[in-house]
């Protein structure tokens, strides 16, 4: 009846310990592990004797290529291609734990801020180191927007430099609170049903085809709040990427 | 201009007629369309264009609060290091603001965005 009840990580079993604190394999660690499972069967079963006409898995596995290439494309050019795995890797991996936790008894681990936090400062640290390293000392002109008047600029670049640390912020929080949200909304009115089915009986029961419906709706929603934020969260990273690539002129 | 056109189209055509009509209404959507057109392409291209209103206003918001919370902050964290209470946390939360703001014209597309300008 919790609708919090759901996000509750479970112990499974202890695999080591650090210092003090011992490490478990938690039902959250199950279902990520569970995701590249399936992922790198998909890919590797789709691809193997890859013919001229595809099968079904292999234009499945195609087609998924083709979109984050032509994401990562649009967004970074053809150099940008080099972080094609990562961005793909990323993208498939939110996009199968999204989905996972619309799976009755899954677990949606995007809904936790630590996992989606942990990826965009991957993201985030990635573009700032591969900016360095690539550019040197050049890529901190991308705090420095050109043809603003000198007087002004010292308050410009700090503004530049909170935006950019921002990013993993707003990054993923979005991820984690799109996935909350949803799946409280969808406890809370399931919650309804067993309310008045309780407080009134056959009357209530029958009454409960009201919040049912509104699950069927919050459901196609939510299937689709899950790709959305999958492609979201891979589209910034693409735009934060290109910033390595090509920091200001 | 806009009333220029709107008037002749008024004049050349009956107004009870329903074709007329919907041919108007038609060509008035054009213009809009082609009115709101430059935000539009701006952000189109490279914005998720299928994005529904609500992951949109999401963003943004996220966006915002993103850049106030990273200015408070770096305020007060300096504040701590450097003993400079509450100068710091004032203007780094001003600044954050500052940041916040500009972070959600360039998500929404209204500020041009550093990478576009090459």
């Amino acid at each position: 009846m919790d609708p919090i009840h759901q996000f509750t990580i479970v112990n499974l079993f202890p695999i080591g310990k650090i210092g003090n604190a011992e490490i478990f394999f938690t039902n959250s660690a199950l279902f990520m592990v569970a995701a590249v499972i399936l992922l790198t069967g998909f890919l590797v079963v789709g691809t193997a004797g890859a013919k001229p006409v595809p099968g079904r898995l292999q234009s499945a596995a195609e087609l998924t290529y083709e979109f984050v290439a032509t994401m990562l494309r649009s967004t970074g050019g053809n150099e940008g291609m080099r972080f094609f795995p990562f961005v793909f890797t990323i993208f498939m991996f939110v996009l199968l734990l999204n989905l996972f936790g619309l799976i009755p008894y899954g677990f949606s681990v995007t809904s936790h801020v630590i996992i989606t936090s942990v990826l965009a400062l991957t993201v985030f640290f990635t573009v700032l180191i591969y900016g360095l390293v690539r550019h040197g000392l050049h890529f901190f002109n991308l705090f420095v927007p050109k043809g603003v008047p000198i007087y002004i600029l010292p308050m410009i670049v700090a503004i530049e430099i909170l935006s950019f640390i921002s990013r993993p912020i707003s990054h993923s929080v979005r991820l984690f609170a799109n996935m909350l949200a949803g799946h409280i909304a969808l406890q809370v009115f399931a919650g309804f049903i067993i309310l008045l089915g309780t407080a009134l009986g056959t009357i209530g029961w029958i009454g409960g085809v009201l919040p049912f419906a509104m699950i069927v709706a919050l459901f196609a929603l939510e299937a689709l709040v899950a790709f959305l934020q999958a492609y979201v969260f891979a589209i910034l990273t693409c735009i934060y990427l290109n910033d390595a690539i090509h920091p200001g002129h | 201009m806009a009333d220029g056109t709107r008037r002749e189209d008024e004049r050349t055509e009956p107004p009870d007629n329903e074709a007329a009509l919907s041919a108007r209404l038609k060509r008035l959507g054009e213009r809009l369309d082609q009115a709101s057109r430059p935000s539009e392409t701006d952000f189109g291209a490279r914005q998720t264009n299928d994005t529904s209103a609500f992951a949109r206003g999401f963003r943004l918001s996220t966006e915002l609060v993103g850049g106030v919370l990273v200015g408070a902050g770096l305020g007060w964290l300096l504040d701590r290091w450097l003993g400079t209470t509450p100068w710091g946390l004032i203007v780094f939360l001003l600044l954050g603001f500052a940041a916040g703001v500009l972070n959600v014209m360039r998500a929404a597309g209204v500020a041009p965005d550093r990478n576009l300008k090459d």
